[in-house]
């Protein structure tokens, strides 16, 4: 079914690129201490707590017609809805990276240090360390993004066949009254959430590499 | 957005809640009355204007849950409104057929136009019918919105589609089926300078923040519309309760007859007047077809 697909795609493509932007943030600022840094992280922490639907219209407004990046044309596809997603999203990795950082044993970093590790393999030997953290992060915004109604209806446009995914799918079902439509599609939803969050968890089961 | 009426039922509640925990219920507490009905009612302002006058008179709470029609009948079909106000004609004989509704009564009615942008890229605007301009919109593969939801818009949509022996594809290009409501698939047309069916009061209320589109089809007013197959009624249907004795049927009864009599259809008549240079909707009550003639527009169906 071509929503489930897109909704796979969009979520899968939105949280990619969510990782790659908001890893190396979230460890800049759970590792490094420089100048703005409680400023950023306050603004990372508002950024998780953004309503979806603000998100949306001002990415809305930005791709429309008269908008600044109006030319892209990227409003009512799903190129548009990553956008979205991405900015609801990458907060949400970032500042629980930054955090699963922060609540390692400040020794750790010591340790590595006087192995002789230099400041990249430090990093990346913390977030090994932090994989747990780092994984719960990649989840919350992946359940952030999969169930994300507001900006996905407003950037997408619940168009058939191009830009309806699950969860704008489920509202339209619940407004034409086809609740048990609705409520099969949200079963279908949960049956996706399942299988990615068991896919990140393999991630962080598989036996630790002594560092 | 209106949304005094919507706080108002929250706080009713609260406040019943808090004197039900410390007195017993007076017999001559107001009656609540669960009204569901589409947004174009309730987002033209139509309601708030005239539910006081009911609740006033009849000492009644009113509480209306403003969705698309298919789930307006759905909430009715399940007995969790009292009254229903919709505009889908056969969904609204199936209702009453299906023994779920006591009675359909003729409310009012508007009419539906044909949006475009300026440039009117498939010429509709010399059609004779809106079959005959659906016919254009698909000849030229315009940009079509739908809106897709089983509204009583996208039933009048289909109808239309139907006279003109077309069914656009889903899979066409230019057939855009985005399920949304009537403002949001106005504005999703304006951004796309496509074509779309919409209520003129809906249309009409949002106008000014549509400067790339026009009424293309269906003329300035609801008299210069030459099809007849645009106009779109609205009725009115009391859920059938278990009991129809029951304090709530007879507050649903009530309803019905005040929203059919004389002084409220003239009320319908007179709303939006002042504000849009036209009404929004024109009375159509048996009460109103009587009293004003059976010439007088929406009377002979």
């Amino acid at each position: 079914m071509e929503v489930i697909r897109l909704t796979f795609v969009v979520s899968v493509v939105a949280l990619a690129i969510s990782s790659v932007l908001g890893i190396p943030v979230g460890s800049w600022m759970g590792l490094r201490r420089f100048r703005g840094r409680g400023l950023l992280r306050t603004l990372i922490y508002t950024g998780m707590g953004l309503p979806p639907v603000v998100v949306g219209l001002a990415v809305y407004l930005t791709l429309s017609r008269q908008g600044p990046m109006g030319d892209l044309e990227w409003l009512f596809t799903p190129a548009g809805m990553v956008a979205a997603q991405v900015i609801i999203a990458f907060p949400i990795v970032a500042g629980l990276t930054s955090a699963a950082l922060e609540g390692l044993d400040p020794e750790f970093p010591l340790q590595v240090r006087s192995l002789g590790a230099n400041a990249r393999q430090e990093a990346a030997a913390m977030l090994r360390q932090a994989r747990g953290g780092v994984i719960a992060a990649l989840l919350a915004a992946f359940g952030g993004i999969i169930s994300e109604v507001g900006a996905a209806m407003l950037v997408g446009g619940n168009i058939e066949g191009k830009t309806r995914v699950l969860s704008t799918a489920i509202v339209l079902e619940t407004r034409r009254g086809e609740f048990a439509t609705a409520l099969a599609l949200g079963g279908v939803l949960l049956v996706l959430a399942f299988v990615v969050n068991a896919g990140l968890l393999r991630l962080q089961v598989t036996p630790r590499h002594p560092s | 957005m209106r949304t005094g009426r919507r706080i108002g039922p929250v706080f009713l509640f609260a406040a019943t809640v808090a004197a039900a925990g410390c007195a017993p219920a007076t017999p001559d507490a107001s009656q609540l009355l669960r009204l569901a009905t589409t947004t174009s009612t309730y987002d033209s302002g139509l309601l708030d204007s005239i539910l006081p006058v009911f609740e006033g008179a009849y000492d009644a709470d009113v509480d209306v849950v403003a969705v698309g029609t298919g789930q307006a009948i759905e909430i009715g079909r399940s007995g969790d409104a009292d009254v229903i106000l919709v505009h889908s004609r056969n969904a609204e004989d199936a209702f009453v057929a299906d023994g779920y509704g006591v009675e359909r009564f003729p409310v009012m009615f508007n009419d539906f136009v044909l949006v475009g942008p300026h440039a009117d890229p498939a010429g509709i605007a010399s059609a004779a019918t809106g079959a005959e301009a659906l016919q254009r919109i698909y000849d030229s593969q315009s940009t079509f919105v739908s809106r897709g939801d089983d509204s009583g818009t996208h039933a009048k949509e289909l109808a239309l589609w139907q006279a003109a022996s077309l069914t656009p594809a889903l899979t066409d290009a230019w057939y855009l089926s985005i399920g949304q409501g009537m403002g949001e698939t106005l504005q999703f047309a304006h951004e796309q300078q496509g074509y779309t069916l919409a209520d003129r009061g809906t249309y009409l209320s949002v106008a000014d923040t549509l400067p790339d589109l026009m009424i293309l089809f269906g003329g300035g007013t609801i008299a210069e519309n030459p099809d007849q197959a645009m106009r779109n009624p609205y009725g009115v249907i009391q859920v059938r309760a278990p009991d129809l004795q029951s304090s709530e049927a007879q507050a649903a009864a009530e309803f019905v007859a005040w929203l059919t009599s004389l002084e409220t259809q003239e009320m319908v008549r007179d709303y939006g007047v002042a504000e849009f240079g036209q009404p929004l909707f024109y009375p159509s009550s048996t009460a109103w077809c009587e009293a004003s003639g059976p010439d007088s527009p929406g009377c002979s169906s």
